[in-house]
């Protein structure tokens, strides 16, 4: 009696998940889960897009896989302030400043339509007609507002450090602004790509509005954010309907959703994962990560204080080396605190500052009184692969030449709060980018007074050399003197400089127009499904 | 009555206990919400005015303090990551770590019992021997093995879901119930395994008493012998295991909930840890002790009602 009951629910369950199976719609399979609507809605859309495959179809709606939570809140000037760059990049297309990168690394009008430098007065016109995504128009008030949020040295979530050189905002008429600052300032114009938003919302953190081609729609932590197209964008509107980012923290469920065709792009792939992928369903696009990875040494810990030391370190490290391993040989060695990808400002000619050359190391660690080579620690965040296969590989190399490494594994929160704000490391694998697309986030904490200064660099030359690109008026003599911080970079041997890693991107091969930018965003105004 | 009372202070002291140990926990290992918020923007002076204005710089008891009084009165505080209340937090998640446990307790229920009776009817015969032993294997593999196992084989050569993509209750319960269903069975089946073994060791030891004897000198068939008399006799130390392992699978959920991509406590827990928010490991700390503790007592009191003898 109780077995045949019990062998009667058995069969009752089994039955039913058959059922539910069944009526469960076609989303598992291959197929992404998006339909590229009707063409008549492009219109003018397909003269202005590409051509290689024929007229490109607007609409549709896709799904970008993204590994990190957005964890910050969504607020603009918090994600410039302290925000992290994940959130960043997703959000690159809800807001504009003033002005906004292109995919060259230029800076483009955006909310202002055009503007003139003189000495340190700053005066823009704003275009007419740029609506918020809440369908107000967007005023000079707006845009006072939302510079004065950045500059307000009293809060300590929203503010900017680098807007303490605004002296005063204000708009002169209904569609000038006039920015005066405390001295002039040639980079001044690139932090201008922060948010403007409107003077009289406060839900940014959770309901993010702006005027950037796409719209916010929702938000749910730890799962995903849904964008969709503001059709009263003033510029050229966006192709997609609808953009899901989904947050997926592991790469291999990464990979499974790509194949599944849960999701149409990921970024950040490793080259394993990347072969994983089917060739004709995918498209691997290769760019950089912007970022410059080095095994940073602490200056105040003996022996890095010792320059030869430091210099036998470069000799030692096969960045060649390091790049197969982890790439295939994909990647990007820098040579300097600079990434190529801001070809404005990166002096490639640091590349080779110290070649290859165990033997060479050998000789300075001898010179310097270490001729049977020294113990040291790594220290690395656990939650980044490459940094970590990286210092596994430097081990190797630097043991080659005598020199005994530990690797001191942290998790990232500790690595923060212990290595990098609190200076107790005495060397580390990490990767530093800069917020802002200038010069000068990324070479700014090498000044000595500097509070990012976390390896204790400190040279005269440096600092004097930083003050005048810093008060240089003119471009041309500024991008010299920033390259000639890095050359100082390199001759000091302040680091041991590697690479910038490879960025791969996995696209379904139906979609076109992903473009790469010199900086950490995922601009999706121009991808379309192509016919 | 005397009884509910002594359990019922008992279970007030151990969260109050618990809350304490989380809260100094965080106090001995690096970083704070602050470090997590700024990243590397962090400099000693942004970090101060940072904890300043999130108070994280009053002594421990009095933070400590200010939480429990605000927890005892309902408010359980906001996520220092996401600006959201923590009960909104919790609230959407903990439906969705409820269904997969109590489903995966249904699926141990479920294959356990007629899989333990049945092979247990005839101890030489060949499905005794071999349930053994694949029990034995079964028992060694993790959950979150089979979990990675099964996306594969349901997930893309069959193609029952879509690995990676969790669909919402309100979006379709019937697909729902399928995506969770797979992570159930993950955690299930290795559990079942064990939930087996008891059974069939519960039923040799009764099938050796002397009752079972007079049960066959009556007449009774060996089926008969089985689910009249035995059964209910060789259930009560599986009764309690089970009971308890309705705790350990919310614990085993928070690795399937990584491998599945499913938004339940597991997971918001170990980011949170990792963000250090605060509020939000407190309130899932507190909650999953409690839920341990309850379960914990339920089991006594099964105990107490399978089984009269038994003076707890």
């Amino acid at each position: 009696m109780k077995r045949r009951y019990l062998t009667f629910l058995l069969a009752v369950v089994c039955t039913l998940t058959a059922v539910l199976c069944g009526c469960g719609d076609g989303k598992s399979g291959a197929e992404p889960t998006n339909n590229g609507s009707s063409g008549e809605e492009t219109g003018s859309k397909s003269e202005n897009g590409d051509t290689t495959n024929g007229a490109s179809i607007g609409g549709g709606e896709i799904v970008v896989g993204i590994s990190q939570d957005l964890d910050s809140s969504l607020d603009p000037h918090q994600m410039v302030a302290a925000g992290t760059a994940g959130t960043r990049e997703v959000l690159f297309n809800v807001f504009e400043g003033l002005v906004k990168p292109d995919s060259d690394g230029n800076l483009i009008p955006a909310v202002a339509i055009d503007w003139s430098i003189v000495g340190s007065t700053y005066t823009f016109i704003l275009r007419e007609g740029v609506l918020f995504h809440n369908g107000d128009t967007v005023t000079a008030e707006d845009v006072v507002y939302s510079i004065n949020r950045c500059a307000d040295a009293s809060s300590e979530t929203t503010y900017v450090p680098a807007f303490s050189v605004v002296k005063s905002v204000s708009a002169v008429d209904a569609s000038t602004i006039v920015i005066e600052l405390a001295e002039p300032d040639t980079e001044f114009l690139a932090l201008l790509t922060v948010a403007v938003i409107p003077a009289d919302y406060d839900g940014q953190a959770a309901a993010p509005v702006g005027t950037g081609p796409f719209r916010f729609v929702s938000y749910s932590p730890q799962e995903s954010l849904v964008l969709d197209r503001f059709d009263d964008y003033w510029g050229e509107p966006a192709y997609l309907d609808k953009v899901t980012f989904q947050i997926i923290p592991s790469m291999e469920t990464m990979i499974m959703s790509l194949n599944s065709g849960a999701i149409d792009i990921a970024a950040h792939l490793g080259v394993d994962q990347a072969g994983q992928l089917s060739s004709d369903r995918f498209n691997i696009l290769e760019g950089s990560m912007n970022l410059v990875q080095a095994l940073y040494l602490n200056h105040t810990v003996a022996p890095f204080d010792n320059v030869q030391v430091r210099k036998a370190m470069c000799y030692a490290v096969n960045v060649e080396e390091i790049m197969q391993v982890l790439a295939d040989g994909r990647g990007f060695p820098t040579g300097s605190s600079m990434y190529p990808a801001f070809s404005k400002y990166f002096a490639k000619d640091l590349v080779d500052s110290y070649p290859y050359d165990p033997e060479k190391a050998v000789e300075l660690l001898t010179e310097a009184g270490f001729p049977d080579g020294f113990s040291m620690t790594i220290t690395v965040p656990s939650n980044y692969d490459p940094h970590v296969t990286t210092a596994q590989i430097l081990v190797e190399q630097l043991a080659a030449v005598g020199i005994t490494a530990r690797i001191d594994l942290v998790e990232w929160t500790t690595w923060v709060s212990e290595a990098y704000a609190g200076h107790n490391f005495s060397s580390t694998v990490v990767g530093l980018a800069a917020s802002t697309m200038t010069a000068q986030d990324m070479l700014a904490r090498f000044e000595s007074a500097s509070s990012k200064n976390f390896i204790g660099f400190s040279s005269e030359d440096y600092d004097r050399v930083f003050a005048a690109a810093r008060a240089s008026q003119d471009d041309a003599e500024q991008v010299a003197l920033y390259k000639q911080l890095q050359t100082i970079l390199a001759e000091e041997a302040a680091n041991v400089y590697l690479q910038d890693l490879c960025d791969l991107v996995a696209v379904n091969s139906q979609l076109t127009g992903y473009v790469f930018y010199p900086i950490y965003v995922m601009d999706l105004s121009g991808v379309r499904f192509s016919a | 009555m005397k009884y509910f009372f002594k359990k019922l202070t008992s279970l007030i002291i151990t969260l109050f206990l618990i809350s304490i140990l989380a809260f100094l926990a965080f106090q001995i290992i690096p970083g704070d919400p602050a470090v997590s918020k700024l990243g590397t923007e962090a400099t000693p002076e942004r970090l101060e005015a940072l904890r300043e204005e999130m108070g994280l710089n009053r002594p421990v008891v009095v933070r400590y303090l200010i939480w429990l009084q605000e927890f005892l009165t309902g408010d359980m505080g906001t996520s220092y990551n996401y600006d959201l209340s923590v009960r909104e937090m919790l609230g959407n998640r903990v439906p969705v770590t409820a269904a997969l446990s109590l489903l995966s307790f249904f699926l141990i229920i479920l294959i356990s019992i007629p899989v333990g009776v049945l092979s247990s009817k005839n101890v030489d015969g060949l499905a005794s021997r071999l349930t053994a032993v694949v029990n034995q294997v079964i028992m060694a593999v993790p959950p979150f093995f089979l979990g990675i196992f099964f996306t594969l084989i349901f997930g893309f050569i069959f193609q029952l879901f879509t690995p990676g993509i969790f669909v919402a209750y309100q979006e379709s319960p019937g697909q729902f119930f399928v995506y969770l269903l797979f992570p159930a069975l993950a955690i299930a089946i290795p559990k079942s395994a064990m939930a087996v073994k008891f059974l069939r060791g519960s039923i040799s030891d009764e099938l050796n008493r002397d009752y079972v004897r007079t049960a066959y000198s009556r007449g009774n068939t060996r089926t008969a012998v089985l689910y009249r008399h035995v059964l209910r006799n060789a259930l009560i130390p599986v009764v309690t295991f089970l009971t308890m392992t309705l705790a350990d699978i919310v614990a085993s959920g928070i690795i399937i909930e990584q491998v599945f991509s499913i938004p339940g406590i597991g997971r918001l827990l170990l980011s949170s840890i990792g963000t250090r928010d605060y509020p939000i490991v407190q309130a899932i700390v507190v909650l999953l002790a409690f839920i341990v503790v309850l379960l914990n007592f339920i089991t006594d009191l099964l105990y107490k009602y399978v089984d009269p003898r038994i003076k707890i």
